[in-house]
């Protein structure tokens, strides 16, 4: 119980933390539960639904992400995952035409509210890219950007050292700290890109297909690294490869391609949402069980 | 069994043979195509050929006549009318000089303003910002002398009567390469690849902080080519300078807002290729050197800049 008291105290803090550099007021009557139900809500998404130019590429999703868990988004191409994953951090916003509807709630708060900045937005939920991203400066460069952005740029040695080792890259680029980042593989381009993320300190990490422009063991050394991520961050992930999913997420979702009746229109939809070992082994509808078993694409 | 056994064996052999027709076309070339192919190279080589003959015919001359004009007295020695022997190109030099880091002083912001608005501000699907991309691309093929005519009416009188000074000179010649510079400007931040951008904004960066940590710095090489570019281009610019105030024989030193007259290098050429003497002559092609070295020099540097500082993504 001692224990649960306090990763409870250090969660709220954290969230309040969080919530006061958005912008966002805490409510007052938001609290999390304790004990098992203590797995504190990050993201509510209550009937959310994506629509460019007035055409909708999701419908309908609901489901709730939790804190320190790694979440995956599955389903087939066009589904609508990568637009749901980018509403959470509203990098939506810079899509001219982009709408979203529905309640998408942060910690509580609604992310769309007329108060919230989608730059504070952000800050604290970081967005990692499907093909690795560095920008074209010195490794430390690129990990120092976050940092000094936002001002901080006392300690930013230890920040950036602290950062590569979160990402569990330190070892391979310490002493080069200087060179180029395009000089780096691609998979540690993405470790790059992760450390550059985690070096903002953000609470939650996107993360959009990350390891398919990869090599199998660059793929492996990202998964581990999620895994070791997820005890400070939340995750959320979308990926096209269903092992990978099973291998690394808490809670799985799993998306699906809906026609309308003439077929004319098409729209991502949530089929089911479960623990992912639930979806993998038991799933409670036929088609996530047809997908998963790879019976259909 | 034996109908379609038959069969396959013809089959067969009407394979073999179609190979071996291949295997025998494969040796020959069709004279036809031998005398296409070589007529067509001939043609292109000769395209190039015209294209280079203008300025090696331009080389043998100025070396010719100028050579022997070649001094370091042309870079110290003011003109002269009456002993050529004596003149140089000191007020001219010093006159480009001053009138091209005016230039840049008013294109690199304003071309690179200009270029960042276009890119990453304007919303495209509306019809001014159309007009405006359309206008600009027009602007960079105006001829110019009209050029000449707006910094006459418009700097050197009318709303800005600034009077016949070198600084007038200097905004006419940036307004003239400013098109040049905004469209390297550009084509220079559309090459920075739209997942930086968004990697920058996805780290919590402002629009702003994007632009100026993100973009501009990758952008910086193609901009530098397209200023360098557009400089030489003001450098060698004669017409415009005629109409606002460049005529003038100066003897001193310009200075630029002096109202007492200014002087530039192709301007300096001209008055001296138009006198009769073969002296003056001379000198005019000694100047034509000088300038063909330094336009050399900058287009050489910025190919080289480009070549060198240019980002694959």
């Amino acid at each position: 119980m001692a224990t649960d008291e306090s990763r409870f105290e250090t969660a709220r803090e954290a969230r309040e933390a969080a919530a006061a550099r958005a912008g966002i007021a805490v409510r007052p009557e938001f609290q999390p539960n304790s004990g098992l139900a203590a797995r504190e809500k990050v993201f509510e998404l209550k009937g959310i639904d994506v629509l460019y130019n007035g055409v909708a590429a999701v419908k309908d999703i609901s489901l709730d992400v939790h804190r320190n868990d790694v979440t995956a988004l599955i389903g087939p191409s066009g589904c609508g995952k990568s637009t749901l994953l980018r509403c959470l951090n509203r990098m939506n916003d810079l899509i001219p035409g982009a709408e979203v509807r529905g309640e998408l709630l942060y910690h509580g708060e609604d992310l769309y509210g007329p108060t919230v900045d989608p730059v504070q937005v952000r800050k604290l939920i970081g967005m990692v890219f499907q093909k690795p991203n560095p920008f074209p400066k010195s490794i430390y460069d690129n990990v120092a950007f976050g940092p000094r952005i936002l001002g901080r740029k006392d300690n930013l040695d230890a920040a950036v050292e602290r950062a590569l080792r979160g990402a569990a890259l330190w070892e391979e680029v310490k002493d080069r700290l200087s060179d180029n980042a395009f000089g780096l593989s691609g998979g540690q381009q993405q470790r790059l890109c992760i450390a550059r993320c985690i070096a903002v300190e953000p609470d939650t990490i996107l993360m959009d297909e990350p390891c398919s422009a990869l090599d199998p063991i660059s793929t492996g050394k990202i998964e581990d690294l999620m895994i070791e991520l997820k005890k400070e961050f939340s995750i959320v992930i979308v990926t096209h490869n269903m092992q990978q999913a099973a291998r690394v997420s808490d809670r799985t979702a799993f998306l699906m391609v809906e026609l309308d009746a003439d077929e004319q229109s098409r729209w991502g939809r949530l089929v089911e949402y479960d623990e992912t070992e639930r979806i993998f082994t038991n799933p409670a509808d036929s088609r996530t069980e047809d997908y998963v078993s790879g019976k259909v694409g | 069994m034996a109908e379609p056994g038959a069969a396959a064996a013809r089959n067969r052999l009407a394979a073999a043979g179609a190979r071996a027709t291949t295997l025998a076309m494969l040796r020959e070339q069709p004279r036809g195509d031998v005398i296409r192919n070589t007529l067509f190279a001939g043609l292109l080589l000769l395209s190039v050929l015209i294209a280079l003959a203008g300025l090696v015919a331009l080389l043998i001359q100025a070396f010719a006549k100028g050579s022997s004009a070649l001094s370091p007295d042309l870079f110290t020695n003011p003109p002269s009318t009456a002993f050529p022997e004596r003149a140089g190109f000191r007020p001219a030099i010093i006159g480009s000089l001053e009138l091209i880091v005016g230039v840049i002083l008013f294109v690199v912001p304003v071309g690179i303003g200009a270029a960042l608005y276009l890119e990453e501000y304007a919303d495209k699907t509306r019809w001014w910002n159309r007009l405006i991309e359309v206008n600009i691309q027009n602007l960079a093929a105006v001829p110019s002398i009209i050029y000449g005519i707006l910094g006459l009416a418009f700097i050197v009188r009318g709303p800005l009567d600034l009077g016949f000074i070198l600084a007038a000179g200097s905004l006419t010649l940036a307004l003239l390469v400013l098109p040049m510079v905004i469209i390297a400007a550009r084509e220079a931040i559309r090459a920075v690849p739209d997942s930086i951008r968004q990697g920058s904004l996805a780290l919590g960066a402002t629009k702003w902080q994007t632009i100026r940590s993100q973009v501009l710095p990758a952008s910086v090489p193609g901009i530098a080519t397209g200023v360098i570019l557009a400089v030489s281009r003001a450098l060698g610019e004669t017409a415009p300078l005629l109409l606002v105030g460049a005529t003038v024989f100066v003897t001193f030193d310009p200075t630029p807002f002096s109202p007492d007259g200014y002087s530039a290098m192709p301007v300096q050429i001209f008055n001296y290729a138009v006198r009769p003497q073969e002296e003056f002559q001379a000198l005019a092609a000694a100047g034509i050197i000088v300038m063909l070295v330094v336009l050399l020099a900058m287009n050489s540097f910025a190919i080289w800049l480009r070549n060198r500082y240019e980002q694959r993504w």
